[in-house]
């Protein structure tokens, strides 16, 4: 069927060497990727063509035959992704094997015009469908780098500090959505346990709009650490905040909120049973005094 | 893109017991997924909803749990089955503080917050069908 | 039939619910603490359910219920150690348990339970009976 799959078989060497003049800019220029290392990763594809049965059909690559060459392909791309190539380049690197094959056909059936004609129509269509499979698995790859950035991004934007012993603080920066809120909660409410904190402020002085969604969200932490035996303190209120949430008619009345974080902390120590006192100036020199 | 099952599994609910199985059932397939604790958590807690539903007003049927994929996404979908009485109003059903099994009346509308996509089929008398999916 | 066994540490019953509960030992558990309540004259109960890995409408409803049950027999019931992930899924589902207390862990569990029986002692000391209702 594949006549030219028994003529790569036969002359592998030389079609490697031809691929790799055809690639080997894509090493030199951006420097992503080692020229040898390349080589070698061209050797592997091209055996994966090479190794599968000589009859196998090239118009149907879902065959079970080329599994081995797919499978290769989709992590090379994936590869790709992370290494900073473009989708272009990584296709290119598929299809650059077009030349070869194609000088490879010429050279066997040069003077047989018709032969020559349905073998490179079936090898281009070939490649082409590779080419497209590389580009698909390229795009899964770098989705999941996106997805993985997205998720390590919430971790790190998302600190609680601990106050005192037993009083943890999430100071809450920039816009709050759904996913974010969700992380924000879990980490809240994490914290609360690990450190057996009973009291648990929530600062949003870093939060430019409180819509009835975001208010909501807020709402359900509270909720939730309730049901843990903590208590959250709602602190940070801005003027223009208060008035959109008597506006949109959000229910703040079961939560403790307090204008400034240090009135929350203050809250907080008292009700841990502590209190902060001011040490006068003449019980500091008495102190000293007897220091020296 | 309609999604692509890849692996079901089926559990009887005739008894309370069932339920406690379509739970750990629904559990090993989540942590599977490496879904996260809570989202773990809210899928077991829904499927913990449905499944007595199907017990006490559908007088027992069937779950079937599988993973399904829609392009990069995979998630867990949840059928349960029933041959019950149906239900006259999906609508009151899903609303919360609607019961008719003496209890809080928050099962349907409930499990509905906790995945993702929700659909009820029922006609009355010929039984209920409910699909919840939670995507990861 | 599996039972949720319960503790008595003084004036307190404890329960610690570590199996995956079916319906009717949940049921069996309100039970058994309402008539364990009255029989020792319990003024506290604690229920630790810090290896639950889920609380469900019905599991939530039947707190919700020995709470208010003890609280006819005069004794407070104070649920603590519940899961974060548990949390977020009840208040998801609806449910925030208004009527129970909860607490961190048992040792904050117990300080709450000691300080309500000794103010409700206080009242008889001071007070006198006359002043009770």
């Amino acid at each position: 069927m594949s006549n030219l799959l028994k003529l790569i078989q036969e002359s592998r060497a030389s079609v490697l060497q031809n691929w790799m003049e055809g690639i080997r800019d894509l090493s030199r220029r951006r420097g992503l990727i080692d020229e040898r290392e390349l080589e070698a990763q061209s050797g592997d594809v091209l055996s994966a063509i090479a190794d599968v049965p000589a009859d196998t059909n090239l118009s149907n690559i879902d065959l079970p035959a080329w599994q081995t060459l797919k499978e290769l392909l989709g992590t090379l791309s994936a590869a790709r992704a992370v290494q900073g190539f473009s989708p272009s380049e990584t296709a290119l690197f598929v299809l650059s094997l077009k030349q070869p094959l194609f000088e490879l056909a010429r050279k066997h059936w040069g003077n047989k015009a018709n032969e020559l004609f349905s073998e490179i129509t079936l090898t281009n269509d070939f490649i082409d469908k590779l080419a497209l499979y590389t580009t698909d698995s390229y795009i899964h790859g770098r989705d999941q780098v996106i997805s993985r950035q997205q998720e390590e991004m919430l971790e790190l934007s998302t600190p609680v500090v601990t106050l005192w012993d037993g009083i943890v603080a999430l100071p809450l920066i920039g816009t709050l959505d759904s996913s974010r809120t969700q992380v924000v909660m879990e980490s809240l409410l994490q914290a609360i346990v690990q450190t057996n904190s009973r009291v648990a402020i929530i600062d949003i002085t870093g939060v430019p709009t409180v819509d009835t969604l975001v208010a909501q969200h807020l709402l359900k932490t509270i909720t939730a650490a309730r049901l843990m035996g903590a208590e959250c303190i709602l602190s940070g209120i801005r003027p223009q905040i208060a008035q959109t949430i008597v506006h949109l008619g959000i229910n703040l009345e079961d939560v403790t909120t307090k204008a400034k974080l240090s009135d929350a902390f203050r809250l907080a120590l008292e009700r841990s049973g502590r209190a902060v006192v001011r040490v006068s100036k003449a019980n500091t020199s008495a102190h000293a005094a007897k220091e020296l | 893109m309609a999604a692509t099952v890849l692996k079901t599994e089926t559990i009887h609910i005739k008894s309370s017991s069932d339920v406690v199985t379509a739970r750990q059932q629904v559990r090993t397939l989540a942590i599977e997924l490496k879904f996260s604790l809570v989202d773990q958590t809210k899928i077991v807690t829904a499927a913990s909803e449905l499944a007595r539903n199907t017990l006490d007003h559908g007088g027992g049927g069937e779950m079937d749990v599988a993973v399904v994929e829609n392009g990069i996404r995979r998630g867990l979908r949840l059928t349960f089955r029933d041959h019950g009485p149906g239900i006259a109003d999906i609508k009151q059903a899903l609303s919360d503080g609607f019961t008719t099994g003496g209890g809080m009346g928050l099962g349907l509308g409930g499990s509905k917050r906790l995945m993702n996509e929700f659909d009820i089929h029922s006609q009355p008398g010929a039984g209920t069908t409910i699909t919840a999916v939670r995507w990861k | 039939m599996d039972r949720i066994p319960i503790l008595r540490m003084g004036n307190f019953l404890l329960v610690t619910i570590q199996v995956d509960m079916h319906d009717r030992l949940a049921l069996t558990l309100q039970d058994d603490l309402t008539n364990r309540i009255s029989e020792v004259g319990a003024r506290g109960v604690l229920i630790d359910i810090s290896s639950l890995e889920i609380v469900d409408s019905f599991i939530g409803r039947t707190l919700a219920n020995i709470a208010s049950m003890a609280r006819v027999l005069d004794a407070q019931t104070v649920v603590v150690g519940m899961q974060p992930a548990v949390a977020i899924t009840l208040v998801e589902l609806g449910m925030s348990l208004p009527g129970i207390r909860t607490a961190l862990n048992v040792e904050s569990g117990m300080e709450y339970l000691q300080e309500t029986a000794e103010a409700g002692m206080e009242i008889g000391v001071y007070g006198g009976d006359s002043t009770e209702d």
